[in-house]
C-alpha cells in the first residue's frame, strides 16, 4: 500500500499549528489529508450529496475523499449519521492516500507519530504557541532541512520525571536580573529535543483555588545531543520572575521554583513541545538570530550545534544580534565572548551602560545593513526572533528600513520568506 | 392557538406568509402532539433526550444538538433548495419542466403514494414505543428516540406535502394518519409490514437496518419524482434515513462483536452455552436477518407491476439514481430479469423492464443490504471465528408476488409444504429463539454502561463520549 512514510528513515516535518488551523498550506510540508472511516461509515451517501464541490465519491466498497479537491469546509461533518466522517491523517503533502487506496481499505491506517502528537497537544501549549508565533504572521513550517522533532511524548498528567544536575546563574552577581542555566538529566527515559523546541515544567503544589499549578514553557538550550554530548541531559535558560509585565512586584511560581532547585532534586517535565522553530541542517544553510534576555535559550542551542559540528566544515554564517541593559546582565555573555570568529558573528546592543547611547538590536542590524539585507536574500539564510515582544516592531521597522535603503520592498519580501519557512518568530 | 412559526417550527417553506398553510397546521398539529403523547415512546415524555434537530437545510443547520424533551422537540418542515430550469429526468414527460403543482390527471395518484409514504412513519413509531423501557443504554436509547422523532418529522413532511397540495382531501388524510394504528384490527396501518410488532432490540436493529433500507430506497425513487416538491421533500428525508440505518447497521455489529468476544473469551460455539452466558448466539441473529429480509422483501411488491409502471410513464416516481443510469429513461424496449416458480424449479425470466421496475428498486436494495452484510462479516473473520452471514434466496418466505404461495429454502430450493414445515424453524426464529432474546432486555441507564448482550459503540454520538449522559431522566 502506497500512502506517507512514517518518521522512520524518512525525514518528515510536522507542523501542528497548521493541525490546529485545520487548514494545508502550500508551504507546508505536513497536511492534514480529510479521511472517512470505512468501519464506521454505513454507505448512505449523505457526504457526497451534501458536498458542495464533489469531493467525495465511492465505489462498491469505500465512499472516499480526494485531496486535491477537498478544502475542508465540513459540510459534510454534521449531516454524517456515523461520525466515519469525522476523520483524517497527517501525510506529507506530496503523499496523500490515493483514490485506490482508500477504496482497498478495511480500517483506517494507523496514525503516524506525529498525528498522535497532534490529537493530544494539550490546549495551553497550543493557546501560548500561538501568541508567541502570532508575530511571524500565523502558523509556518520548519525550514525543509530540519530533524523530525518528536512532540508530546510526555502529557501533563503523565508527565516525566527528570533530575536536576545543575543549576548556575549565568548573569553577574551585581546585574538586576537573576537568570539561571539549569541542567535536567532524563536518566533512562526517552525524550528526544531538537533545538528550538521547548519543553513544560509543571510546578508542585497548587493555586489559590487549590487546582494544581499548570505547566510553564522553556525554550531548550542544549543542542539535541545533550547539554554535554551523549548525555541523556538537557538545559533551560530560567530567569527569576520578580516583576510582571507592568513592572508590579510578584513572584513567578515556577520560575523561583526552578531557580530555588537545588541538585538532586526531582523535577516534573512534559512536551517536548514546537515543531516549526527548528533550525536547518543543510550544509551552507545560514541562521540569523534576533533576542533579548532569555531569548537568547533556542540561540545558544543552535549556535551550539554548529559549534560542535565546525569540524565537518559544512559551511553558512551564524550571525547573532543579541539585547541586554548591559553586559553583566546578559546570559552566557562570557561563554559567547570565547567563540570563535569564523563560528558566529556576534553583535550586542546595550540599552544601559552608563554614559553611553542606548542601543537596542533593531540599532545593531541597522548598523550591519549590508550584510543583513545580503541574508535576507539570501535563500540559505533561516531568521530566527526570540524574546520580548516589545521587540518585534523594532526589529520589523529595521528590516524594513533596510530594505528600502538597498532598493527593496519588505513588504513583499516577507512573504517570500515566509513562503520558504525561512520566518521564525517567538514572541511572549 | 397561535404558533410563532419560524421558532416552533423550523422550516424553509415560508410558513409565516402562508396562511392557509397555517390553518391547517394549527388544526393538525395538537392532534399530532395528542398522538404523540398517546403513541410515542412509552414512560419517556418528560425525559431529557440528546437529540439532533435539523433548523436549516444547509449543512451547518443540520445537526444542531441539545438536550430536549421530545414532545418539545421542532419538528421542521424541509424541502431540499429548488433547483432552477429542473427537468422531469424520465417517463413521457421527460424533458419537461418538473411540475410545482400536482397535475390534475395524477391527483389521486400522488395522494396515494405520499399516504402510504406517510403511513409508514407514525407506524413505526408506534411499532417502537415500548422500546425504551428495555434499552441496553443510554446511548443506545438516545438513538431509538432520535430514529421516532425523525420518523414523527417525515410524518410531517408527508403530511405538508398534503396540506400544501392536496386541499382539503390532503387535510382529511393528514388526519388519518393519526387516526390509524399499528396492529389496530379495525384500522390498521396500510403496509402488512408496519402492523407487526417490534419486540425486542433485536427486531428493532434489524428492523432499522433492514425496513428502514426499503425507506430509504422507497425515497430515493420519490425523490426523482416530477412533483418536485415531493421530490425535494424526500431528498432532505434521505439524509435522516441515513441515521436510522447506522443505528441499525451498528447496532447488529455491536451485538456480533458482543458474541465474538464472548465465543473467543469461552472457546465455544454451542448455541446453548452462550445462551448461558447471556449472549445472542449467531445463528439466532441469522434467523432474525432471514426473517426481516423476507418481510420487507415483500414491502416492494410484486415483481411484475403496472402500477408500478405507469408511475414510472407518468413521471411520478423513478427509479434509483436515476439520472445516473445510462438508458432512455423511458423504458420503451429494455428487458430484466425476473424470477417465478415453474413446477419446483425457479427461473429466471426476462420481462419488459418497464414492467419490473419494483423488482429492480428490490434488487438495488438486496445489494446495498448484501454490502452492509460484508462489513458485519468481517468482525467474526477478525475473530478468527468461521462464520459468515448470508442473505436468503428472494424467494425465502414470500407473502407477495410470484414466490407467494410457494416455499423457498434460503438456498433457493423449492419445497413441498411438508419439508418446508419440518425445516422452516432452522430458518426463522423459533418462539423459544424469540422468548430467549427477550429475556435478555433488561434496562442499563447508567451512563457507559450496555447490556451483556451488546458491545459499547467505537465513539458516541456528536463527538461526545461513550459515557455522556444522552438521556436525563427527571
Amino acid at each position: 500500500m502506497a500512502g506517507p512514510k512514517d518518521s522512520l528513515g524518512f525525514v518528515i516535518r510536522f507542523n501542528y499549528n497548521e493541525t490546529v488551523m485545520n487548514a494545508p498550506t502550500e508551504t507546508s510540508s505536513l497536511v492534514r489529508q480529510h479521511l472517512i472511516d470505512p468501519e464506521i461509515c454505513i454507505r448512505c451517501n449523505t457526504c457526497e450529496e451534501m458536498c458542495p464541490i464533489d469531493a467525495i465519491t465511492h465505489d462498491g466498497r469505500n465512499y472516499v475523499i480526494k485531496f486535491e479537491i477537498c478544502n475542508w469546509c465540513n459540510d459534510c461533518m454534521g449531516p454524517c449519521p456515523t461520525g466515519a466522517i469525522d476523520n483524517s491523517r497527517t501525510v506529507a503533502s506530496g503523499q496523500p492516500y490515493s483514490l485506490e487506496d482508500q477504496y482497498s481499505w478495511d480500517s483506517l491506517p494507523a496514525p503516524t507519530n506525529p498525528e498522535i502528537a497532534a490529537t493530544e497537544l494539550p490546549e495551553d501549549v497550543t493557546r501560548i504557541t500561538e501568541i508567541a508565533q502570532s508575530g511571524q504572521g500565523g502558523p509556518s513550517s520548519p525550514p525543509w532541512s530540519a530533524a523530525h522533532p518528536y512532540v508530546n511524548l510526555f502529557a501533563p498528567n503523565k508527565p516525566v520525571t527528570a533530575t536536576l544536575t545543575g543549576n548556575f546563574r549565568i548573569t553577574g552577581e551585581d546585574a538586576s536580573a537573576d537568570i539561571r542555566h539549569i541542567v535536567l538529566d532524563f536518566g533512562h527515559t526517552t525524550f528526544p529535543v531538537l533545538e528550538g523546541q521547548s519543553i513544560g515544567i509543571i510546578p508542585p503544589g497548587t493555586d489559590a483555588n487549590g487546582k494544581p499549578h499548570t505547566m510553564r514553557l522553556y525554550s531548550v538550550a542544549s543542542p539535541r545531543n545533550g547539554e554535554r554530548p551523549g548525555y541523556n541531559n538537557l538545559s533551560l535558560t530560567v530567569k527569576r520572575v520578580t516583576e510582571d509585565h507592568e513592572g508590579k512586584a510578584t513572584k513567578g511560581i515556577c520560575s523561583n521554583y526552578l531557580c530555588d532547585l537545588e541538585k538532586g532534586a526531582q523535577v516534573q517535565v512534559c512536551g517536548p513541545y514546537g515543531s516549526t522553530f527548528l533550525m536547518p541542517n543543510h550544509p551552507g544553510s545560514s541562521i540569523m538570530m534576533i533576542c533579548t534576555g532569555t531569548g537568547s535559550a533556542p540561540m545558544r542551542a543552535m549556535t551550539e550545534r554548529r559549534r560542535r559540528r565546525m569540524a565537518l566544515k559544512e559551511g553558512g554564517e551564524l550571525f547573532l544580534f543579541f539585547g541586554a541593559r548591559a553586559a553583566n546582565e546578559l546570559p552566557y555573555f562570557g561563554p559567547l565572548m570565547k567563540l570563535p570568529k569564523e563560528l558566529i558573528d556576534i553583535n550586542f546592543a546595550f540599552s544601559r551602560v552608563p554614559n553611553q547611547p542606548k542601543q537596542y538590536v533593531q540599532d545593531k542590524i541597522r548598523e550591519r545593513h549590508e550584510d543583513v539585507v545580503r541574508m535576507l536574500k539570501d535563500e540559505n539564510c533561516y531568521i530566527y526572533i526570540c524574546g520580548l515582544k516589545g521587540m518585534e516592531r523594532g526589529v520589523d521597522e529595521a528590516f524594513r528600513d533596510i530594505c528600502r535603503m538597498h532598493g527593496e520592498d519588505w513588504e513583499k519580501l516577507l512573504p517570500v520568506l515566509r513562503s520558504q519557512s525561512r520566518y521564525h518568530v517567538e514572541t511572549y | 392557538m397561535s404558533i410563532d412559526y419560524s421558532q416552533k417550527i423550523p422550516n424553509n417553506v415560508h410558513l409565516d406568509e402562508n396562511k392557509t398553510l397555517q390553518r391547517a397546521l394549527e388544526h393538525w398539529q395538537p392532534a399530532y402532539i395528542d398522538w404523540w403523547n398517546e403513541m410515542g415512546p412509552e414512560k419517556s415524555q418528560t425525559t431529557d433526550v440528546y437529540l439532533r434537530t435539523a433548523v436549516s437545510v444547509d449543512p451547518k443547520g443540520w445537526a444542531h444538538f441539545e438536550h430536549v424533551k421530545m414532545p418539545d422537540y421542532r419538528w421542521g418542515i424541509f424541502l431540499t433548495p429548488q433547483e432552477e430550469n429542473k427537468k422531469i429526468s424520465f417517463g413521457a414527460h421527460k424533458g419537461e419542466d418538473v411540475w410545482q403543482e400536482v397535475p390534475g390527471e395524477y391527483r389521486s395518484t400522488l395522494r396515494r403514494i405520499i399516504v402510504t409514504q406517510g403511513d409508514t412513519e407514525p407506524a413505526s413509531v408506534e411499532q417502537q414505543r415500548h422500546l425504551g423501557l428495555t434499552c441496553p443504554s443510554l446511548y443506545d436509547m438516545r438513538n431509538l428516540f432520535q430514529v421516532n422523532v425523525e420518523e414523527g418529522r417525515h410524518l410531517w413532511a408527508m403530511v405538508y406535502l398534503l396540506h400544501a397540495h392536496f386541499g382539503r382531501d390532503g387535510r382529511e388524510e393528514g388526519e388519518a394518519l393519526l387516526e390509524r394504528r399499528s396492529g389496530d384490527a379495525d384500522n390498521p396501518r396500510i403496509l402488512t409490514a408496519f402492523n407487526e410488532k417490534t419486540p425486542d432490540w433485536l427486531s428493532f436493529f434489524m428492523f432499522t437496518f433492514i425496513t428502514d433500507r426499503d425507506g430509504k430506497y422507497q425515497l430515493a425513487a420519490l425523490a426523482e419524482s416530477g412533483f418536485d416538491p415531493l421530490a425535494r421533500t424526500c431528498k432532505f428525508m434521505l439524509t435522516e434515513e441515513a441515521h436510522h440505518l447506522f443505528v441499525g447497521e451498528s447496532g447488529i455489529a455491536r451485538i456480533i462483536q458482543r458474541t465474538c468476544d464472548v465465543m473467543n473469551q469461552h472457546k465455544t460455539d454451542d448455541p446453548a452455552k452462550l445462551r448461558g452466558l447471556g449472549v445472542i448466539d449467531l445463528p439466532t441473529i441469522q434467523k432474525y436477518l432471514n426473517f426481516h429480509f423476507s418481510v420487507t422483501s415483500d414491502l416492494y411488491g410484486s415483481e411484475i407491476s403496472s402500477n408500478a409502471a405507469t408511475f414510472y410513464t407518468n413521471g411520478l416516481k423513478g427509479r434509483f439514481e436515476e439520472t445516473k443510469i445510462g438508458d432512455d429513461h423511458k423504458l420503451d424496449n429494455g428487458e430484466y430479469p425476473v424470477m417465478e416458480v415453474v413446477g419446483d424449479q425457479v427461473v429466471t425470466k426476462h420481462v419488459q423492464a418497464l414492467s419490473a421496475l419494483n423488482e429492480r428498486l428490490r434488487d438495488d436494495w438486496v445489494t446495498d443490504v448484501q454490502l452492509a452484510i460484508d462489513r458485519w462479516n468481517k468482525i467474526p473473520e477478525k475473530a478468527g471465528i468461521p462464520m459468515k452471514f448470508t442473505l436468503p434466496h428472494k424467494g425465502f418466505h414470500r407473502k407477495i408476488g410470484f414466490f407467494a404461495g410457494a416455499h423457498v429454502s434460503p438456498d433457493g430450493k423449492v419445497l413441498s409444504e411438508a419439508e418446508w414445515t419440518h425445516k422452516h424453524l432452522n430458518w426463522l426464529p423459533s418462539d423459544e429463539d424469540r422468548l430467549y432474546v427477550h429475556s435478555l432486555m433488561g434496562r442499563v441507564t447508567e451512563p457507559g454502561k450496555f447490556a451483556n448482550w451488546i458491545a459499547a459503540p467505537s465513539r458516541g454520538i456528536n463527538n461526545q463520549p461513550v459515557d455522556f449522559d444522552y438521556v436525563r431522566f427527571n
